[in-house]
């Protein structure tokens, strides 16, 4: 292998289980977002943008899907002979395997990947998050500091700092304190999970690190460490658009910031273009009685009926008089004649039968996990089916192929929730 | 594999006005993201023809930048793959293609490096889906030597666009006339043709010599009895770009849900190459219906019964009638733009009209400020 200045590691494991069923058989990188894309479309798109050109995606929890989304990088202009991206999974060693049990373990038991291609610097990026980055720009910065470790670094309002990994920095922006969730915030600058490391420097904490803690983490113990042992840290500051899309509620009103006319986050940039992979990219049509507005709608989608402030992935079927406000639809969905959505987000391949109603009634939150459904937004998981005229509250969750019997007097009242365990294989039948 | 494909792309056609002024045919916009050539080359890669060749000749710019990579199309092998030719000059020939044989002639090593059997030829002008295993299922049934696909024609006076056929009971060609002015009969010619590899080359060896150089007059025509020649009959969708109202009616036949579902929604599917736009964005005042449109397209007006390509922008209170707007043209406020076609990146001013008949719509031509 070449060597390579810089490469960039996605820790892409994790389940995002705030999230519910959204990632009830899909790794959160994989989960769609705004419209089009999949999370990690983000990162993925921001390295090649930046002018890295060789990535290590971590995968773990249900890869299929994520791993046949990245193949072999062709959208992302990531099919290289020496770098592009490369999907690295759990694997066996010697006589056992081992999970990644931590996102600093995940790339520690990847070090002789990253050796092969001996870089100065490696970049570490999670997939949680939807914005756009000019990676050089870190790495500009880390340069010019002569810096040991640099962190991004975003300013928030100091009232809402509480809530962030904080970084305390003197005027340099030199790090000399972490504070997770500080209830007395010294400073405004919340760490957003976008690291570069001297290779060097990484490599050794890496291995430092794991005799230590079996569930190597960068947040909670290699980033600490390092700091205690005198490494020259940094925060990079960073002001454009940023977001966490790590629970419902935040999923939903980060799609739903980019219907605005004038979204902060801005899709529609020549120069920092998101790539997705998408096996065709055909037209779409809005019917004669249609009715669109404040809303984003991707390629092939079929709308006869009306959309309002919504986000709709590829190839949906909105029907004649069916009416979707303040809604997330994604890929290959089909909302049935009359049917009404409110606040509700339907996941791929879902069949929403006729005059379904969703998203009216009391704001409870979910009887059996008001911790993921609280917003007052029902969520419909991947290939379910819901019969036609049923009306559904909110705050519900509905997974798998429900009959008009699992709906008594074709009725879910907010808060309930009617999850099949499905075999995918029976579903895509 | 069974056969090699050769799609010709070179073909300029005056009656596309200023739109061909620009681009070669093939390289039309159709159905807000696809270019005609699309079509044939989606069509040869979904039949399992694995090496194809494009001859381009006049305004090949645009077509080179739509195949700078052969991956969208499954096309990006080692084993056979995509070839694109255009005339070059060397020492001892200095010449353009002659027509559609000599073009052939000019890049016969093609043809002999190959090992397939079959040869399929399809234009590339034309917006149809076809499975072209089923003409060279046809062609080994009827122990053809060249098979030719022809369509009814819709109307007789159109036939005289085309190369026409009469066929005996047994669908064997016994006439054939190209572009004639009386035609004797309303089976055209599709311009598609399976014919064995090694025939072609001895073929076109031979009209070469002769100094002849058009496939249909010089070889269909002239051998129409020495060999046994058949017509195949297809009677799916189809539309030839060779005049604006063609383009116009192929265009809006998108609007169709048939024709929609045929290209979009069935596989497999037409594929072109990705501009990766982001989701097409309505905003608060957008009032679109009976729009085909394309990802990345920005809308704020009115607009009904058109073709809204990528990355279209159309402003607050501007209306769009029946009209076709191709890719990256910006409609200020208040513009009214009806039966007009707007080719790329045409900007309109705030409060621009732009307005055709219905029988001649007006054409602005590429990158015009109006």
């Amino acid at each position: 292998m070449r060597r390579k200045e810089i490469i960039a590691m996605l820790v892409a494991g994790g389940q995002g289980s705030r999230l519910g069923v959204l990632t009830a058989d899909i790794a959160k990188p994989a989960v769609p977002f705004g419209g089009k894309y999949r999370l990690i479309d983000f990162p993925m798109s921001n390295c090649i943008n930046s002018g890295i050109d060789t990535v290590g995606v971590l995968t773990q929890y249900q890869p299929l899907q994520l791993t046949q989304h990245i193949g072999i990088g062709i959208p992302w202009d990531l099919d290289k002979r020496n770098g592009g991206v490369t999907v690295l999974a759990p694997h066996i060693k010697g006589e056992q395997g081992e999970w990644y049990t931590g996102s600093a373990n995940a790339v520690f038991q990847n070090i002789d990947f990253i050796s092969q291609y001996n870089p100065a610097y490696v970049l570490i990026l999670y997939t949680d998050h939807a914005y756009e980055m000019d990676y050089s720009k870190l790495l500009e910065f880390h340069k010019k500091n002569n810096s040991e470790v640099t962190i991004a670094a975003l300013e928030v309002p100091i009232g809402e700092a509480g809530r962030y990994g904080i970084m305390n920095t003197d005027e340099s922006d030199k790090i000399y304190e972490f504070e997770e969730k500080p209830p007395v915030p010294k400073n405004n600058l919340a760490n957003m999970g976008i690291y570069i490391f001297n290779w060097p420097v990484l490599r050794e904490a890496l291995i430092a690190d794991n005799k230590v803690h079996a569930d190597s983490d960068f947040g909670k113990h290699v980033l600490p460490m390092l700091l205690e042992k005198g490494h020259r840290m940094f925060a990079y500051r960073f002001n454009s658009y940023w977001k966490d899309v790590g629970t419902i509620e935040s999923y939903w009103s980060t799609n739903m910031d980019l219907v605005q006319t004038l979204p902060e986050f801005n899709l529609y940039d020549d120069f920092m273009k998101i790539y997705t992979n998408a096996d065709h990219q055909p037209p779409l049509y809005t019917g004669s009685n249609a009715d669109v507005r404040t809303s984003l709608v991707s390629e092939g989608c079929e709308i006869l009926g009306r959309v309002h402030n919504s986000v709709l992935g590829p190839e949906v079927t909105v029907d004649e008089n069916a009416e979707v406000y303040d809604s997330i639809i994604m890929r290959n969905t089909v909302i049935g004649g009359g049917a009404k959505l409110f606040k509700c987000i339907v996941d791929e391949s879902c069949v929403i039968g006729k005059g379904v109603v969703i998203g009216e009634g009391e704001n409870v939150p979910n009887i059996e996990k008001p911790k993921v459904y609280e917003a007052g937004i029902t969520v419909v998981g991947k290939l379910s089916v819901i019969p036609d005229h049923v009306s559904i509250g909110k705050n519900c969750v509905i997974y798998g192929k429900t009959e008009f019997e699992n709906y008594p007097d074709g009725r879910l009242a907010s808060g309930g929730s009617i999850v099949h365990e499905m075999n995918v294989e029976e579903a895509e039948a | 594999m069974r056969a090699v494909g050769i799609i010709l792309a070179g073909g300029n056609n005056e009656n596309l006005g200023a739109l061909t002024a620009v681009r070669a045919t093939s390289a039309m916009p159709v159905g807000a993201c696809y270019r005609a050539l699309d079509f044939p080359l989606s069509n040869m890669s979904n039949s399992g023809i694995g090496k194809v060749a494009i001859i381009t000749q006049y305004n090949s710019r645009s077509l080179h930048d739509h195949l700078s990579s052969a991956k969208w199309w499954d096309l990006g092998r080692k084993q056979g793959g995509l070839f694109v030719f255009s005339p070059y000059l060397s020492n001892d020939n200095s010449l353009w293609y002659k027509g559609t044989a000599d073009s052939i002639h000019k890049n016969l090593a093609f043809l002999k490096r190959s090992k397939e059997p079959y040869v399929v030829i399809a234009n590339g002008n034309c917006v149809y889906k076809m499975d072209y295993n089923e003409v060279l299922d046809y062609h080994e049934r009827k122990d053809s030597e060249i098979t030719l696909v022809y369509k009814k024609a819709e109307c007789i006076e159109d036939a005289h666009l085309y190369g026409v056929l009469e066929l005996d009971d047994d669908e064997r060609c016994t006439d054939i006339d190209e572009k004639p002015l009386e035609p004797q009969s309303d089976l055209i010619s599709l311009g598609i043709y399976v014919v064995s590899r090694t025939l072609l080359i001895k073929l076109l060896e031979a009209v070469n010599a002769e100094g002849r150089n058009d496939l249909v007059k010089d070889i269909f025509a002239r051998y129409r009895k020495r060999l046994r020649i058949y017509g195949y009959k297809y009677d799916g969708y189809w539309r030839t770009l060779n005049n604006i109202r063609s383009y116009f009616e192929c265009n809006m036949d998108f609007l169709k849900k048939d024709v929609r579902d045929l290209f979009t929604r069935q596989y497999p599917y037409i594929e072109t190459k990705p501009k990766d736009e982001p989701p097409a964005k309505y905003n608060n005042g957008a009032n679109v219906a009976d729009c085909l449109v394309g990802s990345g397209a920005i809308l704020n007006g009115y607009a009904r019964h058109s073709v809204l390509s990528r990355k279209v922008y159309t402003g607050e209170y501007s209306s769009i009638r029946d009209s076709i707007v191709m890719e990256g043209c910006y409609i200020g406020n208040n513009c009214l733009v009806e039966n007009a076609i707007l080719d790329k990146e045409v900007i309109l001013s705030d409060g621009r009209h732009v307005i055709g008949d219905k029988e001649n719509p007006v054409i602005i031509a590429k990158g015009t400020v109006v």
